[in-house]
């Protein structure tokens, strides 16, 4: 019933998308730089390896100690890394998808500070020095009891899901939580601080095999649920009442995907810490080149995530010599300038 | 497409917000009828969206019944529903999805979790989008097109539902006459396709040309329904909409409403 209007005619050529490369093959070549990143991580640190002596470690063929730094300290930290990038960037975007919010990231519901909050708590109390599983275990105690309290405040606020009234709970609850952290700081003494600090600056320096079979033993279940729900969150991402009409049972579907894409983001908290801007920029990286489409944008973003996160975790082992930079220092001094870059591009996209 | 019994039967439905002071939605009984275009028309915060959204079951009635296909609308799923009806709400958030990807989430409802897209479900997105007009823009954004070419968007997404009846509230507020007219030819022809319509509008004018019956409301009430000569009369639109109005009959012998200059108190 319309010709061609003189509109479609003159927009550049670029606002047509041409997303180029199928699902599969975005897939695989995610995957390869994925691996790269994992074997860059292994081979390069404070004694850097060559590709047979990499080889040689892994099979437990060459010298006792390069064995035991491959096999004891970088492998389980490029993995860690991975995984916990994986599970951040699925996280955020999740959130965004529920929130219809490009701005919602993991630790939105309050998870972070809730972390925090118990990391700190183990720190002063000395009960860290007790046991290295005191203050994972505290930080993501802490995680979900925050995500509960901010699901009880905007569950008594209406009777429906409200993602709005949500967003604020997690705010007011995290700011409550910070202020608290900071109270308890004040009296803490200096060492505590110190360690304290450095733990909210994230780090994955404390990966074990432990921590990676427990990370993975969440992540992979969490994944498949989130992916499973890729379709209802496309509606979501339209509209809750669109999602309704083409379906949904909106609720239910909400309060799940909420749920996992928190679990996730306090299941990496615990193991490494606050990492910033993984969750944030990954997804819109992702979501800029081949659009919103969760069945494609999780998965990439799951690859995505972990490729960045161990890039930047090998860049903090490996930039500063013999000290380690804390890895949300790595994340944010390469995220903001992304982000700003985000905010800047023309809002058509 | 066509399924004759698909149509509402709404008995004495009542609706209050949550500790809302008097009843949205007051002792309302309609019939929608199948193959018809129903219209409900009425003043800003008459019930029209609320009835709308009760019809739908994404509301709970207060008290009364609604059926829809001889079933308690609350025992349909939301798959079985949208199976049956398609819809266009107002308001929604634009992600990054191109047109396509959008029409195609009108398929959703037919397939499983993990299950791909079938042949049938490509044929229904490519005839919905050629229906609308959007096919020549199948791969570009939705930010990249008008609010027309949006709108259409919209609806070939609830025509690739294939659905026997479609659902509009408000679908060509903020089109031009170009646009508003393209969109009221297309509800035309496909009732006469036997696809059930029902729309929200305000456009009384449009609506007293195109719909087979009318219903309007007023504080929650159905005050007047039947045949656009029935329902738009000098009168009852003056007195719903609490402003002077005059009806002439166009050359078709619609009804057409032109509001008069305000002349002190209105009747």
């Amino acid at each position: 019933m319309e010709s061609t209007s003189a509109g479609a005619i003159a927009l550049p050529a670029r606002t047509r998308v041409h997303y180029g490369m199928p699902v599969s093959m975005r897939l695989l070549a995610l995957a390869v730089i994925l691996a790269l990143a994992l074997v860059a991580a292994i081979r390069l640190g404070a004694v850097s390896l060559s590709t047979t002596a990499l080889l040689d470690a892994v099979t437990g063929r060459g010298d006792a100690s390069t064995v035991a730094i491959v096999r004891q300290l970088r492998m389980p930290r490029a993995l860690q890394a991975a995984l916990v990038g994986a599970a951040l960037a699925v996280s955020g975007a999740t959130f965004q998808a529920l929130l219809r919010n490009a701005l919602a990231e993991p630790y939105i519901l309050g998870v972070s500070s809730g972390a925090a909050f118990g990391a700190v708590a183990t720190v002063v109390t000395g009960w860290s020095m007790r046991s290295v599983w005191a203050l994972p275990a505290a930080a993501f105690a802490g995680a979900i009891g925050s995500m509960l309290l901010v699901f009880r405040i905007a569950f008594s606020v209406g009777r429906a899901l409200d993602a709005r009234v949500l967003l604020l709970a997690g705010v007011v609850v995290s700011s409550f939580l910070v202020a608290l952290i900071w109270l308890v700081l004040t009296f803490a003494d200096t060492e505590s601080v110190r360690s304290a600090i450095f733990w909210m600056m994230g780090s994955h320096a404390g990966a074990s095999w432990r921590s990676v079979s427990i990370l993975a033993t969440c992540l992979v279940p969490s994944l498949a649920v989130l992916f499973a729900l890729a379709r209802p969150l496309n509606l979501l991402a339209v509209g809750e009442s669109t999602a309704a009409y083409l379906g949904t049972n909106v609720e239910r579907t909400k309060l799940i995907a909420f749920a996992v894409a928190t679990l996730l983001a306090a299941v990496s908290v615990a193991v490494s810490g606050t990492i910033g801007f993984v969750g944030l920029v990954v997804p819109h990286a992702m979501r800029l080149l081949w659009g919103s489409d969760n069945r494609a944008l999780l998965p990439c973003a799951a690859l995505a995530g972990g490729a960045f996160l161990v890039g930047a975790d090998t860049l903090s082992r490996t930039l500063a010599g013999a000290n380690e930079l804390p890895i949300g220092v790595v994340t944010a001094l390469i995220g903001v300038p992304c982000f700003v870059w985000l905010l800047r591009r023309p809002a058509a996209l | 497409m066509s399924s004759s019994n698909m149509s509402w039967s709404l008995t004495d439905v009542r609706f209050r917000h949550p500790g809302a002071a008097r009843d949205a939605i007051n002792n309302v009984t309609l019939a929608t009828h199948a193959g018809c275009i129903t219209a409900l028309l009425g003043p800003n915060g008459a019930g029209k969206s609320t009835l709308l959204q009760l019809m739908l079951g994404v509301l709970p009635v207060s008290s009364g019944d609604i059926r829809f296909g001889n079933r308690p609308i609350a025992a349909w799923t939301r798959t079985a529903l949208a199976r049956e009806v398609g819809v266009v709400p107002q308001g929604e958030a634009e992600p990054l999805f191109t047109v396509r990807e959008m029409v195609a989430m009108g398929r959703y409802p037919f397939l499983g979790r993990w299950q791909r897209e079938r042949e049938s479900d490509a044929t229904a997105i490519a005839a919905a989008m050629r229906r609308c007009s959007v096919d020549e823009f199948a791969d570009r954004r939705l930010a990249t097109l008008s609010g027309g070419e949006r709108q259409r968007v919209r609806l070939a997404r609830a025509l690739a539902q294939e659905p026997s009846v479609l659902v509009l509230d408000e679908p060509t507020t903020s089109l031009d006459i170009r646009h508003e007219m393209i969109a009221f030819e297309l509800l035309r022809s496909l009732r006469d396709d036997g696809v059930t319509v029902v729309l929200v509008t305000h456009n009384l004018n449009l609506a007293a040309r195109y719909a087979d019956d009318l219903v309007l409301l007023h504080r929650g009430e159905v005050v007047a329904r039947g045949q656009p000569t029935s329902v738009i009369t000098t009168e009852t639109i003056s007195r719903v909409y609490d402003w002077p109005v005059a009806v002439e009959l166009n050359a078709d012998g619609a009804p057409q409403v032109v509001p008069q200059a305000f002349v002190g108190a209105s009747t």
